[in-house]
């Protein structure tokens, strides 16, 4: 097999805010790295991110970082490991700091000093007033932040293979992670890039439920490969879902609407929160609303041809309000709903948002899996980084504000990590041949032609089938019975063909490969849901309806291989203060 | 205005392909309005307006949201043009 290949010092699969900060620390540090990303780099998703970034900064109410870190654990429901909280609160000042330096545009105070806004989650002094943690670019933060990092790199020579799809890790003989197989997307040409590390920094899989307010481009590739690679994925049940998506398309429709008075009714008209939340209404929290409305359509009081949604009525509140206090709202409705919420309700379901697991690494974004009992090893010369890694800083739930903030510490660290770890390891190692052909099969079973389901329909069916069986409605019998459905449309894949065999930008076979990472990573979440019998966070489970940390404060881990679950004790001890012991979480 | 009508020039797969690509952002909101107007409504462009839409994807995902979201709007009124085009294209009809 001849297959042309690239050397570089470091690999980094992924061009959002983790990859190109980790590529920044690199090329600074004139390692030689190579950044492969399926789109154009600032096509990343963290352009997406409008909320900004959580520093203790103290430049609008008084804060530090152990505010910081308490609101964190708490957040996470105490899922979330402590020594890796406190590290990551404690950074993020440096980290946006030197973001101001390398040029990103943060708001500012009359003072000079960079803006801070309030964030739901944050507080002073431990649980007291709220604070103002907040770091924002105005309401374009992740662009801003991309764009910066990206011209830092073109400056800093970081080589970048635009439009390159990343097919699977390499190995050499000893099972050491060697780079990657990637396929140039124009040319259909496969590519081996060698490196002595190698980071994953591919976003999130919000790809895997039909309904979700991800970009097409978050299909869980990163985490397909590690899994694929022997590595668990951690802590996959805990996937936050907004309650008010676009019904069908996903697109999230703020808080806010409901915050200013717009409500949520039912086919019949009715407003059926008052049944779930007597008190709090259509202000309850996410995890209630989402059940709700979930419940209502199940039930077969769903708005729509299909019965498949729930309508949020606002038009009482006039034209005026609407256009004054939720700016945006209206002209998102109109195009992806076709619904002017002046005059008619806007049709939502909950919306797949953020997936707090992913591939377990250290604070230093070290990949790390368990061997025997209690103790876990550093898989060398492989790192992750930003939402498709789970550092274990968000638990069972993430703060807003948070995200951003756990891609630009973890990169920069990954970077700085991956700077000694190629000083300390100079010589490149020689791929397997073996597992390059294993990477390459995954390509090449695409050419074989013949009948089979087409991939297309076998995507849109185990995307839907996610939602209603492992989404925000996890009983026993539900997410049992989708696990068999999803086995068998696992099954199904193995006969999946294409019908389009051509080379060129062949987008189909790139989303017939997508299709099976979003399978792999689709399963981990499903059984991981399937497994843990408690409501914690985001998961949340009407027959195990409270938190249960005498069985379940442990963090899970799947395995690709017969679907296996394996659990490790959640890190309390923090680095250098003193430990938050779980308690009930209140706000 | 009267004249021979003109029939838009055929569309190759290879060039549909390209696009679906180019249509492939970091915002969903942009995937759906650009995926849906190249299912939708490219074929029907003529060759001057093919050209535009492909310079169009040359912006940058935040300035085009801006654009389609109404928060700002393009100096060219050509471009301009071309965004309302599109936003009307995939705007689903309600009954």
């Amino acid at each position: 097999m001849s297959i042309p290949s690239r050397h570089f010092d470091a690999l980094i699969i992924g061009a959002g805010g983790a990859g190109l900060n980790a590529a920044l620390q690199l090329a600074s540090a004139d390692v030689r790295v190579a950044v492969v990303s399926k789109v154009f780099p600032t096509r990343s998703h963290t352009v997406a991110a409008q909320g900004g970034v959580n520093a203790a900064l103290a430049n609008v109410l008084p804060d530090n970082w152990h505010w910081h870190m308490f609101d964190t654990v708490k957040g996470s429901d105490y899922l979330g490991d402590q020594d890796a909280i406190e590290f990551m609160c404690r950074e993020a000042i440096p980290t946006v700091y030197e973001l101001e330096h390398a040029g990103v545009p943060f708001s500012r105070l009359d003072n000079g000093k960079i803006y801070q806004r309030a964030f739901g989650g944050q507080s002073q002094d431990f649980g007291g007033d709220q604070a103002a943690r907040t770091c924002a670019a105005a309401d374009r933060t992740g662009h801003a932040i991309l764009h910066t990092l990206y011209q830092q790199n073109i400056r800093a020579r970081t080589h970048f293979f635009d439009e390159f799809f990343a097919l699977d890790l390499v190995r050499d003989k000893d099972g050491v992670i060697a780079g990657a197989l990637v396929l140039e997307i124009e040319t259909g040409e496969p590519l081996l890039i060698e490196a002595k590390a190698t980071l994953l920094a591919t976003g999130g899989c919000g790809q895997v439920f039909r309904t979700t307010s991800n970009a097409h481009i978050n299909t869980g590739d990163g985490c397909a490969m590690a899994l694929r690679a022997g590595i668990p994925l951690m802590d996959m049940e805990f996937y936050q879902f907004h309650p008010t998506g676009i019904a069908g398309k996903g697109m999230l429709i703020t808080e806010g609407v409901r915050g200013e008075g717009g409500f949520l009714v039912n086919k019949d008209g009715e407003r059926f929160m008052e049944r779930y939340a007597p008190r709090a209404k259509d202000l309850a929290s996410r995890d209630v609303v989402s059940r709700s409305i979930v419940t209502e359509v199940k039930e077969g009081r769903g708005a729509g041809e299909n019965g498949d949604y729930i309508l949020l009525k606002l038009d009482h509140l006039g034209a005026e309000v609407i256009d004054k206090r939720l700016p945006g709202i209206r002209e998102s409705s109109r195009i992806f709903a076709g619904a002017d919420p002046i005059r008619e309700p806007i049709p939502v379901f909950p919306t797949a948002h953020y997936a707090m697991g992913g591939i377990p690494t250290d604070r230093f974004g070290r990949v790390v899996v368990p061997v025997g009992s209690g103790s876990e090893q550093v898989v060398a010369g492989l790192y992750a980084a930003g939402e498709c890694a789970c550092a274990s800083v968000h638990g069972a739930n993430r703060l807003g504000g948070n995200s951003l903030l756990d891609i630009l510490v973890f990169g920069r660290l990954a970077g700085k990590d991956i700077i000694d770890f190629v000083r300390e390891n100079p010589y490149q190692r020689s791929v397997d041949p073996a597992s390059l052909e294993e990477a390459m099969s995954r390509l090449t079973r695409w050419d074989q032609k013949g009948g089979g389901v087409p991939a297309h329909q076998l995507r849109a069916e185990f995307r839907k089938c996610m939602e209603d069986h492992a989404g925000v409605f996890r009983t026993e019998e539900v997410m049992a019975e989708g696990y068999q459905r999803l086995c068998e449309l696992r099954d199904q894949f193995k006969d999946a063909r294409l019908t389009d065999h051509s080379k060129v930008f062949n987008t189909a076979r790139i989303e017939a490969l997508e299709l099976q990472n979003l399978i792999d990573v689709g399963l981990s979440i499903a059984v991981s849901a399937l497994h843990r019998k408690e409501s914690r966070g985001a998961h949340s489970r009407p027959d195990y309806p409270n938190r249960d940390d005498v069985h379940w404060m442990k963090h899970s881990l799947y395995y690709r291989e017969a679907d296996r679950m394996d659990y490790k004790p959640v890190r309390t001890k923090p680095l250098t203060v003193e430990s938050f012991p779980p308690k009930e979480r209140v706000y | 205005m009267s004249g021979p009508i003109r029939q838009p020039d055929p569309v190759t797969d290879e060039e549909l392909r390209r696009l679906r690509w180019q249509c492939r952002r970091g915002m969903l909101e942009l995937d759906h309005l650009l995926s849906g107007f190249l299912d939708r409504g490219y074929r029907d462009l003529d060759a001057r307006g093919r050209t535009e839409f492909l310079a169009l994807l040359d912006n940058q995902d935040q300035e085009l949201s801006d654009w389609f979201m109404s928060r700002s709007i393009p100096e060219d009124p050509v471009v301009r043009d071309l965004v309302r085009h599109i936003v009307a294209v995939v705007t689903p009809r309600r009954t």
